[in-house]
C-alpha cells in the first residue's frame, strides 16, 4: 500500500472513539492503580498516606501472595498441560478417520461458546460432594470427595472445568495443524516401516512444535486471566486459599477485603506479567511470520 | 489414508465417541437436572434420566409464578444487548481506527498505534477496582453504557482489520480517488463490502465474548433490572448450603449457554475462521 489519502483531520476524527475509550477505561485506570499502590488507604476511604514502596514489599513478604503466585502456577500449567494432551489426543484420532472428523469438530467445538462461569457450574454439579455422579463413583471406588473442605480437590474441580472450556480450541487447532502436515512425508515414514506410534513421535510431533508452542502461551493467558468465573462461581479461592490465584486476590482483596493499596500493587506486578506474556507471543509471532 | 490398519480406525472412533461422551456429559445432566422438581435432588441422589417437570420448570423460570413476574426474560434481553453493544461497538471503533492507520499518513500516527497496543497488556481483571472507580465517579454504574462502553476498546480487532487493509491493492484507492470518491466514500461503497467476511468472522467471536463476560457485570450492577443471565446463575449459587434450587439453576445455566453454543454451531465455519484469524 503506498496510496494514501490526503486528509490531514480526517484520520484523527477516525481514531478519536478508540482512543477515548482506550484513555478513559484502560490508561486512566491502569494510572489510577499505578498511583494507588504507593499509599495506604483507610477501609472507609476518608483518609489515605503516601507510603512508598511499602505496598510492595509487604506482598513480596507475605507468604499469602507466595501461596497465590504457586496456586497460580499449579493452576495453569495444570490446564495448559490437560488441555493440550486431551486435545492433541482427539486431533491426532480425528485426523486418522476419514469420515466423521468434521462432525467430530462439530460436537467437541461447542464448550468454546460456554462462559467459564457456566462451566464451572456444570462440573460443580457432577462433582457435588452430597449428590454428585461422579463424586459418588469415587466414593464407591473409596475416595472420599469433598471440594469444599479438601483443598486438593478444588483444585482438581477448577482445573477440569476450566480444561474442559479449553479443549474445542486446542483441538481445532492442532488438527489443522495436523491437516497441514505433507502426507507425503508420513507415506515416506510408513514405507520405510515406522508404525504409528514411532511417526507420530518422530515427525508428526516435531512439525506440530510451533502449533503446540502458540497454544501453549495462549493457554497460559487463559488460565491466568479468563478463568475468574470458574473459581468464582465454584470454590471462591477457597476452601482456605487453595485456590486462590493471583487474578482472583487482585478481585478478593480489593472489593472483599478492601484493602486498595495492596490490590493496586497487586495489579501492577500482573499488569507485569501481562506485559511480558504479551511480548514472548509477539516475538513468537513475528518468527512465525519469517516461516 | 497412510495405510490400511482396521483395528487402529476403530479405535480412533472409539476414543472419539468417547471424547465426545465426556466433554457432552455435564450438559446432559444439566438437561436431565432441569426437568425435574426441586426435591429430586438430595444426598447420594441425583437424577439421570428426564422426569416430567420439564415444562413446569422453564414455564416458572421464563414467565414466573402467578402474581410474581420473572426477570429471566429481562436478563435474556440485558445480556444480549451488552453482547450487542459490546460486538458492534468493538467493530466500529476498530475498523475507524485500522482504517485511519492503513489509509492516512499524519504525525502520531506511531504512537496511536502503540495507545491501542497498550490494551492488550490490560485485561479488565487485572486491574478491576480502578476501572470499577472510573465507572462509578461517571455516574455508569447500573446503566447499559457501563456494562458495555468499557469492553469495547480491542487491539485485537484493529490488529485484524489492519492486517486485512493491508492486503488491499493501493490501486484501488488510486481508482476510486480518479472516480472521484473521498475517503468517506471510499470507506463506505469499497473497504465495507470487502471485509464483510472478515467483520462476520470476528462477529462470532466478539458475540461469545460480549455473552459471556461475568467479573463486569458482577460489578457494575446492584439493580436487579440490568443483571445479565451469565452473572445471575451465580446470584442463584449464594445461598446457604443444601438450599440450591438445583433444578432451576440449571435452567439458567442451560439458557445462558443455548445462544453462544447456537452461535458456535450454526456458524462453524466463521468461527473457525473468525478463531484463526483473530490470533495471527
Amino acid at each position: 500500500m503506498s496510496v494514501y489519502f490526503p486528509q490531514k483531520f480526517l484520520p484523527y476524527l477516525l481514531l478519536l472513539p478508540q482512543l477515548a475509550v482506550t484513555a478513559i477505561f484502560f490508561l486512566w485506570p491502569a494510572g489510577q492503580a499505578v498511583e494507588q499502590a504507593f499509599y495506604q488507604e483507610d477501609a472507609f476511604g476518608l483518609s489515605r498516606d503516601f507510603v512508598g514502596l511499602d505496598n510492595f514489599t509487604e506482598l513480596f513478604t507475605s507468604p499469602e501472595y507466595f501461596a497465590s503466585l504457586k496456586t497460580t502456577m499449579v493452576f495453569s500449567f495444570s490446564v495448559a498441560f490437560l488441555g493440550l494432551a486431551v486435545a492433541l489426543w482427539l486431533a491426532v484420532m480425528a485426523d486418522r478417520v476419514i469420515r466423521g472428523a468434521m462432525v467430530y469438530q462439530t460436537l467437541l467445538i461447542w464448550p468454546y461458546a460456554v462462559a467459564p462461569a457456566l462451566a464451572g457450574v456444570l462440573w460443580w454439579i457432577l462433582f457435588d460432594p452430597s449428590m454428585g455422579p461422579v463424586a459418588l463413583l469415587l466414593e464407591s471406588i473409596g475416595i472420599d470427595w469433598n471440594h469444599f473442605i479438601n483443598g486438593d480437590q478444588a483444585m482438581i474441580l477448577v482445573v477440569i472445568s476450566a480444561t474442559w472450556k479449553q479443549i474445542s480450541y486446542n483441538f481445532l487447532f492442532f488438527l489443522a495443524g495436523l491437516q497441514a502436515i505433507p502426507r507425503s512425508l508420513i507415506e515416506a515414514a510408513a514405507i520405510d516401516g515406522a508404525g504409528p506410534t514411532k511417526r507420530f513421535w518422530d515427525i508428526v510431533f516435531p512439525l506440530l512444535s510451533p502449533t503446540t508452542f502458540f497454544l501453549l502461551v495462549v493457554n497460559l493467558v487463559y488460565a491466568f486471566f479468563e478463568t475468574f468465573g470458574v473459581i468464582d462461581a465454584t470454590t471462591q479461592g477457597g476452601p482456605g486459599q487453595s485456590t486462590t490465584t493471583m487474578v482472583y486476590k487482585v478481585f478478593n482483596d480489593g472489593f472483599v477485603g478492601l484493602d486498595l493499596g495492596s490490590s493496586a500493587a497487586q495489579s501492577v506486578v500482573l499488569m507485569v506479567i501481562v506485559g511480558l506474556m504479551t511480548v514472548v507471543q509477539f516475538r513468537y509471532i513475528e518468527r512465525k511470520v519469517q516461516y | 489414508m497412510i495405510e490400511n490398519r482396521p483395528w487402529l480406525t476403530g479405535f480412533s472412533h472409539l476414543i472419539l465417541v468417547l471424547g465426545v461422551l465426556v466433554v457432552a456429559l455435564p450438559v446432559w445432566v444439566a438437561i436431565v437436572a432441569s426437568t425435574h422438581p426441586a426435591n429430586a435432588f438430595g444426598v447420594g441422589h441425583i437424577p439421570m434420566w428426564f422426569g416430567d417437570q420439564a415444562f413446569a420448570n422453564w414455564h416458572q423460570m421464563l414467565i414466573g409464578k402467578e402474581g410474581q413476574a420473572s426477570h429471566m426474560l429481562r436478563m435474556t434481553l440485558n445480556s444480549l444487548i451488552m453482547a450487542l453493544g459490546i460486538t458492534f461497538g468493538k467493530i466500529a471503533i476498530s475498523l475507524l481506527s485500522a482504517y485511519a492507520i492503513v489509509f492516512f499518513r499524519f504525525p502520531f500516527r506511531g504512537l496511536a498505534f502503540w495507545v491501542i497496543f497498550f490494551t492488550l497488556m490490560l485485561p479488565v481483571e487485572v486491574r478491576i477496582v480502578p476501572t470499577y472507580e472510573v465507572i462509578a465517579n461517571l455516574n455508569l454504574l447500573n446503566s447499559y453504557t457501563g456494562l458495555t462502553l468499557p469492553l469495547i476498546a480491542s487491539a485485537t480487532a484493529t490488529f485484524l482489520f489492519r492486517q486485512c487493509f493491508m492486503s488491499i491493492p493501493g490501486e484501488l484507492v488510486e481508482a476510486a480517488r480518479i472516480d472521484g470518491a473521498g475517503p468517506i466514500r471510499f470507506f463506505f461503497d469499497i473497504l465495507l463490502p470487502m471485509s464483510r467476511t472478515n467483520i462476520a468472522a470476528l462477529f462470532v467471536i466478539l458475540f461469545i465474548y460480549g455473552w459471556n463476560q461475568y467479573l463486569w457485570p458482577l460489578i457494575v450492577t446492584t439493580d436487579d433490572a440490568y443483571y445479565t443471565l451469565v452473572m445471575s446463575v451465580k446470584r442463584m449459587l449464594s445461598v446457604p448450603d443444601g438450599d440450591i434450587e438445583w433444578n432451576k439453576v440449571m435452567v439458567s445455566t442451560l439458557l445462558a449457554m443455548i445462544p453462544p453454543v447456537l452461535v458456535v454451531i450454526g456458524m462453524q465455519k466463521l468461527f473457525v475462521k473468525g478463531l484463526v484469524d483473530a490470533e495471527k
